[in-house]
């Protein structure tokens, strides 16, 4: 970590110079550092930013900035482990999936709740906010009408949306995984992961697939419920 | 005897430093007075901003407690050569405070985010501080005098006994301490969803924008209760945002004209004259992405954190994570200058992302004839660019580093290979000690700097104009 400054001797330093800087950023405890190849740093990369977007969106007034650009980041993280070939063998194409498995089925109580109480309070929120769009659009006579109309638009694609996920129940989402193989805590992943699993392996023929596709959906409608109906934490 | 509402006028210790570019400089550290609330060392101290007034004679701060302190440039006397012009508080004022949004069920904090001075059109100086939702107008005026000998009411005001008077005397104006009075004479409230990142005062004096993450408002200084929404970029689904506002200004000569940054490293140039809401951009300003510098990390570095018109109104400047640099207004492909900040971090970046400092918003600044600018950095280090010499130089904002009356020298931060005696090492690099909020003199070579709770202000004693 970088946070604190460290003065180390200067021969010290010298000898750590030729450590690569690649690896640096990996705690001397992390399992990864001694292979440090990219599929491996991208799986925390993909957990530590799954944990930045939770964090991000369970305060009151999620920064929009540090939100926008958190998604982004994990979007790409994504796409670049969802092609199987691209993968070093063994350890990663099991790791991440299983990643991904242990932070869904581990915090979906918590996601399932926040997004639950997000989308009771959306519309109710969404119609307050509407108070202050006549005042801004009142000058120029043609804005008013595009000032109604996104959030209009809005509220109506997030309705059926909503009825959807209501209908099914959240728990209809998980219901195809067995979460008791997921007793993990939130943050033993990374250890977890790299271990090649043959003990998931039951569970795990159908999971992967439906993972990838199922956290998209999931952070598509917690990017868009939670950042339509709460303003944006204190700038940083 | 300067008497402020509040403030305390505080002892200025002087120390000198000098500067590889041939500019020396001398220091003068505003000590935390002990006994005032206001000066714990609290995070409400936190400086949140930095700005000088048009002619530099006031320098105002804001903080994370909502409090505004202004400093003013004492005039240079032949009595006291050695506190040439040096700053002193002149008034501090509670200018936002928290508030609760009932609605929402949300605190709004009451953090300045940003202070703008209008430029001076009577005696009164004006100013306007805005938190994340609330642009407040104030008004900074000075008394001098007070008038004395009122017929009908005594000294302390109580009305006199008729029967006691027995001639007429005529009110007279008597010097008296100094006071200065604040008040504030606009509220713009309800204008923004989200939270308001910047302002900027246009240059015909009329009129000011707001900008929040998605929309950026268009007010008239007189007008409280409306506002004119000028760009608007939230998408009509808010699944499909990538994509937020992070500063804007007004161009310093034509007042059509203005750019705003995003999260994404563009820059959009907007003038007012071609539609009411310009959604659509003039022009276009944004560098293709280096294939070879491509990481998981190229869009959060590439997040524009500061853009500041050029005084001349030809480039403007900007700032993300790693780089500053320099933009033509008439070059929309690529930056014409382009300096490194702190390129040693590039290896670091995961860690960066880790504990969140790859977040950090730092602002930059230009000296007044465009020829240098800054930009803060780690460790409470910061750092200025020669645009003509190319020369680059990195100082500490630091008591420890400046010995009183020792010339300031420049830091460096070693990477490898040789290392001298007090260089920093990239490890050794204190993240908590960030300069986000620094600011220049418009006229010389007088800069602000905002290390976390403490306020430096740096003089130039050899040359005073301006290269």
């Amino acid at each position: 970590m970088l946070s604190k400054g460290l003065k180390r001797k200067r021969e010290e330093e010298e000898e750590k110079e030729p450590l690569a800087v690649d690896a640096w950023w990996l705690d001397p405890g992390h399992a990864s550092v001694a292979q440090a190849p990219p599929a491996v740093a991208s799986s925390s990369l993909f957990d530590l930013s799954v944990l930045k977007l939770h964090h991000s969106l369970q305060q009151s007034e999620p920064d929009l900035r540090h939100l926008v650009l958190v998604v982004n980041t994990l979007r790409r993280i994504q796409a670049s482990m969802a092609p199987a070939a691209a993968l070093p063998p063994v350890p990663s194409p099991p790791a991440a999936p299983s990643v991904a498995d242990n932070l869904l089925a581990s915090s979906d109580a918590a996601l399932s709740a926040s997004m639950a109480s997000l989308l009771e309070d959306l519309s109710h929120i969404e119609g307050l906010s509407q108070a202050p769009q006549p005042l801004a659009d009142e000058g120029p006579p043609g804005r008013s009408i595009g000032g109604a109309a996104p959030s209009l638009g809005a509220l109506d694609l997030l309705g059926p949306a909503t009825g959807c996920l209501l209908d099914d129940g959240l728990e209809g989402l998980f219901e195809d995984i067995d979460t008791s193989m997921y007793d993990n805590e939130l943050w033993a992943p990374a250890s977890e992961g790299l271990k090649p699993g043959p003990e998931d392996g039951p569970g795990k023929e159908e999971a992967p697939e439906l993972d990838e596709a199922e956290l998209d959906y999931l952070m598509d409608v917690l990017v868009g419920t939670q950042a339509l109906e709460r303003p944006p934490g204190p700038g940083r | 005897m300067l008497v402020t509402e509040g403030g305390v006028p505080l002892v200025p210790t002087c120390k000198k430093w000098g500067l590889e570019m041939g500019l020396s400089f001398f220091s003068k550290h505003l000590p935390i007075q002990e006994g005032q609330p206001w000066a714990l060392k609290t995070p409400a101290d936190i400086i949140s901003t930095v700005e000088f007034n048009h002619t530099g004679e006031l320098l105002a701060t804001g903080d994370k407690g909502g409090r505004v302190v202004i400093f003013q440039r004492e005039p240079e006397s032949k009595n006291a050569p050695h506190s040439q012009g040096e700053y002193d508080v002149y008034s501090t004022f509670q200018s936002h405070e928290p508030e609760f949004d009932y609605l929402k069920s949300l605190e709004i904090e009451e953090k300045i985010n940003k202070i703008k001075w209008l430029p001076q059109q009577n005696a009164a100086h004006s100013l306007l501080s805005t938190n994340d939702k609330t642009i407040k107008l104030w008004k900074i005026t000075e008394r001098d005098k007070r008038p004395e000998g009122y017929n009908l009411k005594d000294e302390e005001g109580k009305l006199k006994d008729l029967s006691t008077v027995t001639s007429l005397q005529v009110p007279v104006l008597k010097p008296m301490d100094l006071m200065v009075e604040v008040s504030p004479r606009r509220i713009f409230a309800n204008g923004h969803t989200y939270h308001i990142n910047s302002i900027s005062v246009n240059s015909d004096c009329e009129t000011y924008m707001s900008a929040d993450d998605l929309r950026i408002n268009l007010w008239h200084l007189a007008i409280t209760d409306r506002s004119f929404n000028i760009v608007d970029i939230k998408p009509a689904n808010m699944e499909d945002l990538t994509e937020v506002i992070t500063a804007s200004e007004f161009h310093p000569h034509h007042c059509n004209l203005f750019v705003y940054s995003s999260s994404k490293g563009s820059l959009r140039l907007c003038d007012m004259r071609a539609a009411a809401l310009c959604d659509k951009h003039s022009k276009l300003f944004e560098e293709p992405e280096d294939p070879s510098n491509r990481s998981f990390f190229s869009e959060i570095i590439s997040s524009v954190s500061d853009v500041k018109f050029s005084h001349s109104g030809r480039y403007m400047l900007t700032r993300d994570y790693l780089t500053v640099k320099v933009w033509d207004l008439n070059m929309e492909a690529r930056p014409i200058e382009t300096y490194q900040v702190h390129d040693y971090l590039r290896s670091k970046l995961c860690s960066l992302y880790e504990n969140d400092c790859i977040f950090d918003k730092f602002e930059c600044a230009w000296n007044g004839s465009d020829s240098v600018i800054m930009t803060g950095a780690y460790n409470n280090f910061f750092r200025m660019f020669d645009r003509n010499t190319k020369r680059d130089v990195t100082l500490e904002a630091s008591r420890e580093s400046s010995k009183p009356r020792a010339v300031l020298k420049p830091r460096r931060v070693c990477v490898g290979g040789k290392r001298r005696r007090d260089d920093i090492s990239v490890d050794s690099l204190d993240f908590t000690k960030k300069i986000l909020h620094t600011a220049w003199h418009p006229a010389e070579n007088i800069i602000a700097i905002a290390a976390t709770n403490n306020l430096y202000i740096f003089q130039d004693k050899v040359n005073s104009d301006m290269h």
